[in-house]
């Protein structure tokens, strides 16, 4: 038994099964990311003034993401045209950069999570709050490299704020009030920074096994099944621009703003 | 002209295939049961465990009434088993205060998402459209499978969360924060993942129903002439797609908040039990609800349009003759489709989330029950002047008009604010929903499931005991939720343990307003009506099982006389469904149509199926 307008289109309609598929997928997927996007809306406008984080994210890392991510549409889109015309070498060398680019977007990202990771936020019995990476920590003392600040409103706003200093503080534990790392419980900002990012980074990973196996193990339906081949890139495309699309919105809200 | 009729492929190719199409190959259980890709498996799949499901939904339910009308009284029967199995909670065989929120929250999420979801738009969506639209499968048959695994894991999930130490969540099925996060029992992460598993189900399935009704029509078969049902599912579908996602956003933030410890949803200020919580803050409780209920709204749609689409095709057949404004019915229902997504707010009057947001919303949802009304008018007006053939299937939908219409009209307070504030989590609210999804949408599964038993199995259901199934379902069902209106307008709160004995005039004496005793006393009126109502429910369990064997068999492929392509059919349908490709060449109702012998014209005939180049 076979199903119908696997790889012919329907006259009526003009599509085959997989592309109406993938369309009401990317709707749904529209939705699951608007839900998130309205959440970070209302957590933003909810925020009390001057509290919400301006500057916290690095633009380099997230400009240059952006690239990465621009580019690898374009490989996606020329791998689907390579199949158009029959290219099987140009297929496997576009693709090939679509995952290079893809990988290099999810290992940037890692650095930026492990750098909100190792940064903390120390309130001191004193007061004072000091703000910075963090070095070593032992029993005997924390080291981090940053700066002290008596407002913790000075935290809030950086992009007014540059060459901040970045002293080795040495802290003795004893002096210590609270002691918090700039993960998702730090505050909303970083709570809806990592939930989208994160979800986001999924995406990529899940795009990354589809385009992988397409260009790996499954690019032997090449030969036996040409048509439906073609169809798969161009569906999985379809994904990926999603994906970026996605990008596109993250970078102004999350770095730009 | 050409567009019309198209070339259909064949799907039937050289002696192999037909041999397979047969069953002749004998498969092995775990690829024909388990892994199988044919939608019609895969619909009794669902089907079966979601009635299962169904019938655990209402153990708890028992149980909780058992606790509401005798607050601390070991359960009889059930108690020792309770204590066996959950411990703590259940000491002594009782439901304690903690338990019986847990049956609470879990009663609403079985119901609901494993429970009436899976069988109205899960099963019979996967059985019943692509035979009706003359499709040889879904569009998607391995994605059809993974849904069902998907669901099947949820549901095991949320299973399991029983017997995990602090139980299942406790938080009500709509898990409000910050009370979905300060509980402390990781019930709550549990019940999140299996949503997530849930609704990576629902989008699987919805993707495949919506694609499989654009793309796999038979030839012929226009979107005019589409059984009502058929429509009723493309809309559904097209809710479990675009409602569900921001639910799953939010489960994810809940998710955050109860394991990574964010504040998406906990508020500034926020103290747990006299000590401040150890958390960020910074975060709105209000979100929660607005993207539960966005979720939330549509879904009540989810539940009732497949139901309606039953009913409908029901009463078609046993009215024998055409459904009165089928154009209606489809409008109706497309609008419907659109406006659910615009009232979600009408669950949050109390809220206090302000006077102009809820003027918008008293609106909208004044408005939506114009559609609502006009599919049940349609409904009701096609028995107008039929010779009605009273049979199960045809009783269960009969049943179905008056109780969703009391469920529907109920919901008009609850629609306006000002009667809201009084109402909300009151009894009455309980009474309102249960009557729009337990004597109405359920009674329409069962009038479904009663109706396309023959296609499946080539038997009929016992007609004397579906009888004695329906009147006592009927009776019963109006003892249990008919008192719940009065408790509900006399004030009487839902959620309560120990079913509003504190604010009962025997305990607290000298005040105004308490629960008079003619109130509390229905708690026990409600409790034995519930029981029967169990009870009533045996006749049909065995009814199904026992006529799979030894039903009175069919003498037809359609011993219905109906209409639709499902009944043009071998009965069961082979992998494939199809003997030979339908033609479509007319509408899905006509039935006792003038100046044609016999009762009824199927949508093809192939006495007048046209040759490819008629036109």
């Amino acid at each position: 038994m076979d199903i119908p307008y696997t790889v012919q289109v329907r006259p009526d309609t003009g599509l085959y099964n997989a592309k109406v598929g993938i369309w009401l997928f990317l709707a749904s997927e529209m939705m699951l990311f608007g839900g998130l996007f309205s959440a970070y809306i209302l957590l933003r406008v909810g925020t009390p003034p001057g509290e919400w984080p301006h500057g916290w994210l690095d633009v380099r890392f997230g400009a240059f993401n952006t690239m990465l991510l621009a580019l690898s549409a374009i490989t996606t889109l020329l791998a689907w045209v390579a199949c158009k015309v029959g290219d099987f070498r140009k297929f496997k060398f576009f693709h090939a950069c679509t995952l290079i680019l893809a990988l290099s977007f999810l290992c940037v990202k890692m650095y930026e999570y492990h750098d909100k990771w190792i940064h903390y936020e120390i309130e001191l019995k004193d007061g004072r709050i000091a703000d910075g990476h963090l070095v070593s920590r032992t029993s005997d003392e924390v080291v981090i490299e940053g700066r002290y600040v008596t407002d913790k409103k000075d935290l809030y706003d950086l992009r007014a704020q540059k060459n901040l200093p970045h002293d080795e503080i040495r802290i003795a534990p004893s002096d210590i009030v609270k002691m918090q790392n700039y993960g998702p419980w730090h505050n909303t900002f970083t709570a809806i920074y990592f939930t989208l990012t994160g979800l986001h980074a999924l995406h990529i990973l899940g795009g990354c096994c589809v385009i992988g196996y397409l260009w790996g193990p499954g690019s032997k339906m090449w030969k036996t099944d040409h048509e439906r081949f073609t169809n798969r890139v161009e569906v999985s495309g379809l994904f990926w621009h999603f994906v970026d699309l996605v990008w596109i919105f993250l970078f102004p809200v999350l770095y730009l703003t | 002209m050409q567009a019309t009729v198209q070339e259909f492929p064949p799907y039937r190719e050289g002696e192999a295939h037909a041999h397979e199409a047969h069953g002749h190959h004998e498969q092995p259980f775990f690829t024909k049961y388990i892994f199988s890709t044919d939608h019609k498996v895969i619909g009794l799949q669902y089907g079966f465990v979601s009635l299962c499901f169904m019938l655990f939904g209402l153990f708890l339910m028992l149980m909780m009434r058992w606790q509401i009308a005798h607050p601390g009284v070991p359960v009889p029967l059930f108690g020792p088993l309770l204590e066996k199995v959950l411990g703590q909670p259940a000491a002594g065989g009782a439901i304690s205060a903690d338990l019986y929120n847990s049956f609470g929250a879990m009663h609403g999420t079985i119901m609901v998402f494993l429970g009436v979801v899976p069988l109205a738009f899960a099963a019979f969506g996967n059985y019943v459209v692509p035979l009706m639209i003359g499709a040889p499968d879904m569009a998607f048959p391995r994605i059809n499978m993974a849904s069902f695994h998907a669901f099947f894991l949820g549901g095991l999930v949320m299973l399991v969360s029983f017997f995990i130490p602090g139980g299942a969540a406790q938080a009500g099925w709509t898990s409000y924060s910050p009370l979905a996060t300060t509980i402390p029992t990781d019930g709550q992460a549990f019940w999140l993942v299996g949503m997530v598993l849930l609704i990576t189900s629902s989008l699987l399935g919805a993707v495949n129903f919506i694609a499989t009704i654009i793309q796999l029509r038979a030839p012929g078969m226009t979107w005019m002439r589409l059984p009502f049902f058929v429509w009723a599912q493309f809309v559904t579908a097209f809710l479990l797609l675009l409602a569900f996602p921001p639910l799953e956003a939010a489960g994810f933030m809940q998710l955050m908040d109860n394991v990574a410890g964010t504040s998406f949803f906990l508020p500034t200020g926020l103290a747990i039990g006299g000590h401040m919580a150890n958390v960020s803050g910074g975060g709105s409780p209000l979100l929660w609800q607005h993207l539960f209920w966005f979720l939330g709204h549509p879904e009540v749609y989810v539940l009732i349009l497949p139901a309606m689409g039953i009913v409908c095709e029901v009463i078609a057949n046993n009215t024998r003759k055409p459904i009165w404004g089928y154009k209606s019915l489809v409008y109706s229902t497309l609008v419907i489709g659109l406006l659910s997504f615009i009232v979600w707010a009408h669950h949050m009057y109390m809220t206090g989330m302000g006077q102009k947001i809820a003027t918008f919303f008293q609106a909208t949802t004044m408005i939506i029950s114009i559609p609502s009304v006009i599919i049940l008018t349609c409904l009701f007006l096609s028995l107008w002047g039929a010779s009605i053939r009273f049979n199960t299937p045809m009783m269960f939908a009969l049943g179905f008009l008056p109780m969703f219409g009391i469920g529907g009209l109920t919901g008009l307070p609850l629609g306006l604010a000002a009667t809201d504030l009084y109402l909300h989590d009151t009894y009455y609210i309980i009474a309102h929903f249960h009557y729009v999804v337990a004597p109405g949408t359920i009674f329409a599964l069962f009038a479904g499931i009663y109706f396309w038993f023959p296609k499946i199995t080539g038997r009929k259901l016992n007609e004397f005991w579906g009888r004695v199934h329906f009147w006592c379902s009927f009776i019963f069902m109006n003892v249990v939720f008919l008192p719940m209106f009065t408790q509900g307008a006399k004030g009487m709160l839902r959620r309560m343990s120990n079913g509003g004995a504190n604010y009962s005039a025997a305990q607290v004496h000298n005040a105004i307003d308490t629960l008079p005793g003619s109130v509390m006393e229905m708690n026990t009126w409600i409790l034995w009506g519930a029981v029967a109502l169990g009870l009533a429910q045996i006749p049909f369990i065995i009814n199904l099982f026992w006529s799979i064997k030894h039903g009175e068999p069919v003498e037809s492929d359609n011993p219905w006389g109906a209409t639709t392509l499902d009944w043009q059919t071998p009965t069961p349908p082979p992998h494939g469904n199809f003997a030979t490709e339908p033609h479509v060449v007319r509408g899905p109702y006509e039935y006792n149509a003038p100046g044609h012998e016999g009762s009824f014209l199927p949508q093809s005939d192939p006495a007048v199926t046209p040759t490819p180049h008629a036109h």
